[in-house]
């Protein structure tokens, strides 16, 4: 039970808004000691699993090539472009990105978009483009709003578009872990029965989009 | 030699190479005002790159408990990076060609993915096979980058410090998703989920198919906002609810739980700090003065959708 003490750090800390590195580290501490090892012990623990988890952070190489696309342009031109077109709101384009972003994951295309390749340089800048053209004079809260938008279409598309596609990670997971408890189901299956909050996930997040819009638009009457 | 020609040891020195590039940068960066605390922590993550692979468990443990102090006590900050004022005119000259690098890196990635497993060379596999499509993401990176380079006339001087740009906006952040999935092994080590499963089972009310249903979305969606993790909550709900109530005493379909039961957590993903690469990271790639916004903004999605989950498996589980 005094295990949960390393959790209480988290929520507390999170909660305190203290440094987020320095809440992980803290509660790896807490945990580690609370299960009974000692300090060197928790540390190594810690240790081989950052070592062996530096592959999550392999994505950054990819900053001086987004630095570079940035320098000569690349924002101001996908701006460009959604200028071109009237019909253009921010909604609507976010709607547009996350309907490519679940087809793409459902079919294994996982890598088709993310934060730094896809919402900073392309999704976001577009976006607030068309949100500064439904409502000029934008204001800063709205213009975080927007851009918060992006991100958070980014992450829905892919949650509830991935399990459509039989050889994703949590697909495999779900299906090893209900063998090892005797019970075999096919990959198709469990893809099969992610459809439907698939669907769910596409209505819900994309009203919620066009409803940005009406706000962004309510704020241009005023 | 033994073992595959490219593994992942092959991302992780260009990676270790790249932030020595930004610790040595930071260093002579007058600009920014912290620049010795920046150095010391590029320096580290450089290092835990470039020779972790050597250095005992405890070292290892020590870089990122160092890191986590420098970042924790506000000792570093970001440069100026001045940006050239003429970005629209080379917007307009470049045009949609500035579109070709941006796509180099997921169409390789997809091709590499498909074509490289089983790719032999002399009789060892050209990539390792458990890494191909973070290899074949490096390689597009690459690629690309090179393209970008030629297309511009531009210099690797400009591309790292371009790089380093963004990296000082996205600053100790970028650390984080790392950082917790070595506290996700922590956590495993302690068998803190083993401790949460059996006070879900023991304290959730189970004994209708209907609170069966909701304990278990809902425990998902929680554990996972806990851990960050809708794979570590998976395991432990599932063996302490699913499993034994929903499929065990209420004959529920299994498909259908675990299927609906990992979107549940999903769900749990969407609303907390801890799940960091999609949470706090887009945040500070977007420089939004609030590192909860994107949270803010996904939180009526998630919980409207956890709602939907939760009617959406009573509705099928008990029925196919």
């Amino acid at each position: 039970m005094w295990v949960l003490l390393g959790v209480a750090v988290v929520v507390v800390g999170f909660a305190a808004r203290l440094n987020p590195l320095l809440i992980v580290a803290g509660a790896a501490i807490v945990t580690g000691i609370a299960a009974g090892m000692d300090l060197l012990a928790t540390l190594a623990v810690l240790g081989k699993a950052f070592k062996d988890n530096r592959y999550i952070s392999v994505v950054w190489l990819i900053l001086p090539l987004i630095g570079l696309l940035e320098r000569e342009g690349l924002q101001e031109r996908a701006k460009a472009l959604i200028g071109k077109l009237r019909e253009a709101t921010a909604g609507r384009l976010l709607l547009i990105y996350l309907v490519i972003r679940q087809l793409a994951a459902a079919v294994g295309l996982t890598s088709l978009g993310g934060h730094a390749q896809m919402v900073r340089p392309l999704i976001a800048p577009m976006a607030e483009a068309a949100a500064e053209a439904q409502a000029p004079g934008l204001n800063p809260a709205q213009r975080e709003r927007v851009k918060a938008m992006a991100a958070a279409t980014d992450n829905v598309g892919l949650f509830f578009g991935e399990d459509i596609f039989i050889a994703i990670a949590s697909i495999l997971l779900i299906k090893g872990f209900l063998e090892e408890n005797g019970i075999v189901v096919e990959p198709l299956q469990l893809s099969m029965w992610a459809i439907p909050t698939a669907i769910l996930a596409l209505l819900i997040h994309g009203t919620r989009l066009l409803l940005l819009d009406r706000r962004l638009g309510r704020a241009a009457g005023q | 030699m033994s073992g595959p020609w490219i593994g992942l040891d092959v991302l992780y020195v260009l990676a270790g190479l790249l932030f020595a590039v930004f610790a040595v940068a930071s260093l002579l960066d007058r600009t920014n005002p912290k620049r010795f605390g920046s150095a010391l922590f590029w320096g580290l993550f450089a290092a835990s790159f470039l020779v972790g692979s050597y250095l005992p468990d405890v070292v290892n443990g020590g870089i990122m408990v160092a890191m986590a102090l420098t970042a924790g006590f506000n000792l570093m900050s970001r440069g100026e990076h001045p940006q050239p004022v003429d970005k629209p005119q080379r917007a307009e000259r470049w045009g949609n060609r500035l579109f070709i690098p941006a796509l180099i890196p997921p169409v390789v990635t997809l091709l590499g993915t498909l074509t490289l497993k089983g790719v032999e060379v002399s009789g060892h596999p050209l990539v390792d096979p458990k890494q191909v499509t973070l290899i074949s993401l490096g390689a597009g990176i690459l690629l690309a980058t090179a393209v970008a380079l030629i297309m511009f006339r531009a210099s690797p001087v400009t591309a790292t410090r371009e790089g380093r740009r963004l990296m000082d906006s996205v600053g100790w952040a970028g650390l984080l998703p790392q950082a917790l999935a070595a506290l996700g092994a922590v956590f495993a080590a302690g068998h803190v989920g083993d401790v949460i499963g059996g006070l879900a089972s023991d304290w959730l009310p189970l004994g209708t198919p209907l609170a069966a249903v909701c304990a278990y979305t809902l425990g998902m969606a929680l554990f996972t906002a806990i851990m960050g993790n809708a794979f570590a909550a998976f395991p432990v709900m599932t063996a302490a609810i699913g499993l034994p109530i929903i499929v065990g005493q209420f004959g529920g379909n299994p498909a259908i739980m675990g299927a609906i039961g990992m979107l549940s957590g999903f769900c749990g993903t969407l609303t907390t700090p801890m799940a960091a690469n999609f949470n706090i990271v887009p945040a500070a790639l977007l420089e939004l003065s609030d590192r909860n916004g994107v949270i803010k903004a996904q939180l009526p999605t998630a919980l409207m959708l956890l709602i939907a989950n939760t009617v959406l498996m009573y509705v099928l589980v008990y029925h196919f």
